[in-house]
């Protein structure tokens, strides 16, 4: 029952708990029990909001900075995630594999705003050996959302 | 000038479900519940496999029973799912959707004076079809206490000298019936006991909500030499506009719809069946999520109906549901008209799919959870004004 919730409400965590209930056949009691246990057990990490910047009218830049570092002793990884995940301009931090160590994704006002974090922040760390920026120009989908206008539904009665 | 019409076809009315749907296309903030299509895209593995086929140059006509590869899939595809296997060089064919499958067996099936017997509520196009092919058709009406399931005793009390072929429509559209294993083997014996051929429309066969596989009579023990096996790439992977079906039989039969097949049509749309073979290579998960999907809105809406006190019987395949609006003391086509008009809910009346479909409507969910919703919320509405004024 776990996947079936999990899997309805990372597309819609908004959904009328009675209405999953029975749209899954099963009472509610338990899929509010279901929930609450997942939040607490953290598998449930928060309800966040997939919104057009764009659209709002609201400037925002979104830069990817891919960045390559050098393990600390007995700590691995790890430390040096920390010391860039902690800044609150960092919106994800994912250790990957590849030609670098770690994508970073960063949101700010502006160019200037992020690529002054860029070179006042991160690039100073002891660990970081280089990095390079990647602005985002458009986002097409996200979070497996098409961003643009849905289609009318065109389909026929016959 | 002389008539230049066939008396045949002057005798057929036109489908009953469009004419009420174009007056809902001109309304403003109308929701319909009337369609009878997945609102699922084509998966995309499946349209870009057509797209590649198109980039090779594959543009010409594949043979006319269809392309090796795809009927070798189909066989593999049906021993995997219902356990019948078909020889493809001689026992499949691929057509032009169901609906060219269903006529062209009929037309190689019968000569004038043959019965056919049609369970009803069922599609609208195996009574014209008939017709058409020369047959004369005997319907059989399905009731709601049977959950419009075929009962052998009804079969039995419609068959003649004349009748001979069986059109078994399940899972049902429009009601949403299904028939399982112990249903069919009633029918089965029934239908060896007096010779009779049996035309096995199975388009919504990946469409069953039991937790059970859908069961074809023509695994059934002495059936696979009496059945005609329709079924297609529509529902099951969302591929209406493809024009893609299949009919699988034996080989006497399949050989004869293969001239009507050639004569008349030649070959399936060539870009299809790439596309097809994709489908059934690498579709079955897509397949499962969608049929996930349905049952959700299907439990929606049965529950939804509980809520209201409307009578509905639960239905186990297809994505419709066909409730009761007995209590009304109005037609089926009444009740759909001034839902409409007040709500601007529309829904197909059950007299669309034969007269006995009165007193019931069909009501497609095809339609993504909110719009389901927001059209039952207007029901309910409309069904309280209409007790409110009764009492």
């Amino acid at each position: 029952m776990r996947e079936k919730i999990l899997t309805f409400i990372e597309k819609n965590s908004r959904i009328d708990l009675k209405e999953l209930a029975i749209v899954l056949g099963v009472d509610e009691a338990s899929v509010v029990n279901e929930l609450q246990k997942m939040e607490e057990e953290h598998i449930i990490c928060g309800y966040h909001t997939l919104i057009d910047w764009d659209k709002a009218g609201i400037e925002k830049v979104t830069a990817l900075i891919e960045v390559r570092v050098t393990p600390q002793r007995g700590m691995g990884f790890d430390k040096v995630a920390e010391r860039i995940y902690n800044y609150p301009e960092v919106n994800s931090v994912y250790l990957i594999s590849g030609g670098f160590d770690f994508m970073v994704t960063i949101e700010g006002k502006t160019l200037r705003e992020v690529s002054q974090f860029v070179s006042d922040k991160l690039s100073p760390l002891d660990s970081v050996l280089s990095t390079k920026t990647n602005f985002i120009l458009k986002k097409y989908k996200d979070h497996g959302t098409v961003m643009a206008e849905q289609a009318k539904d065109e389909r026929i009665e016959m | 000038m002389r008539n230049p019409l066939s008396k045949t076809i002057t005798t057929i009315q036109p489908s009953g479900i469009r004419k009420f749907f174009d007056i809902v296309h001109e309304m403003k903030d109308a929701i319909s519940l009337g369609v009878g299509e997945p609102d699922f895209d084509t998966p995309w593995h499946i349209r870009d496999e057509g797209i590649y086929s198109l980039e090779k140059g594959r543009t010409f006509y594949t043979s006319n029973a269809g392309l090796k590869e795809l009927k070798i899939e189909i066989d593999k595809y049906l021993k995997r799912r219902f356990g019948v296997s078909y020889d493809y060089n001689n026992e499949i064919m691929v057509t032009v959707g169901g609906s060219e499958a269903i006529d062209i067996a009929m037309r190689a099936m019968l000569d004038p004076g043959d019965e056919v017997l049609i369970p009803q509520p069922s599609y609208v196009s195996y009574l014209p079809c008939c017709v058409l092919a020369n047959g004369t058709p005997v319907i059989i009406e399905l009731k709601a206490e049977n959950q419009f399931r075929l009962t052998p005793e009804e079969l039995e009390a419609a068959i003649t000298p004349k009748t001979k072929l069986l059109v078994l429509p399940f899972p049902n559209n429009p009601t949403g019936a299904i028939m399982e294993k112990e249903d069919l083997e009633k029918i089965a014996e029934v239908v060896k006991k007096y010779d009779l051929f049996v035309l096995s429309d199975e388009i919504y066969s990946e469409l069953t909500y039991t937790g059970d596989n859908h069961v074809t009579i023509a695994s059934l023990p002495g059936m696979k030499e009496r059945t005609i096996l329709i079924n297609g790439f529509s529902k099951s992977y969302a591929m209406t506009g493809w024009r893609l079906g299949y009919a699988c039989g034996p080989e006497v039969i399949i050989k004869q719809m293969l001239k009507i097949h050639q004569f008349a049509i030649m070959c399936a749309p060539t870009t299809s069946q790439y596309a097809a073979v994709e489908a059934l290579r690498n579709g079955d998960e897509d397949v499962a999520k969608m049929r996930e999907e349905y049952n959700g809105r299907r439990r929606y809406l049965m529950h939804r109906f509980q809520e209201m006190g409307l009578s509905c019987f639960e239905p186990f395949g297809a994505f419709y549901v066909f409730p009761c609006i007995k209590e009304f003391g109005m037609t089926s086509e009444e009740f759909a008209t001034k839902l409409l008009n007040s709500q601007k809910v529309a829904v197909v009346p059950g007299t669309a799919f034969g007269d006995c479909g009165e007193g019931y409507l069909r009501i497609s969910y095809a339609y993504s959870l909110e719009d389901l919703k927001k059209a039952l919320d207007r029901m309910e509405i409309f069904i309280q004004e209409l007790r409110e004024e009764k009492n």
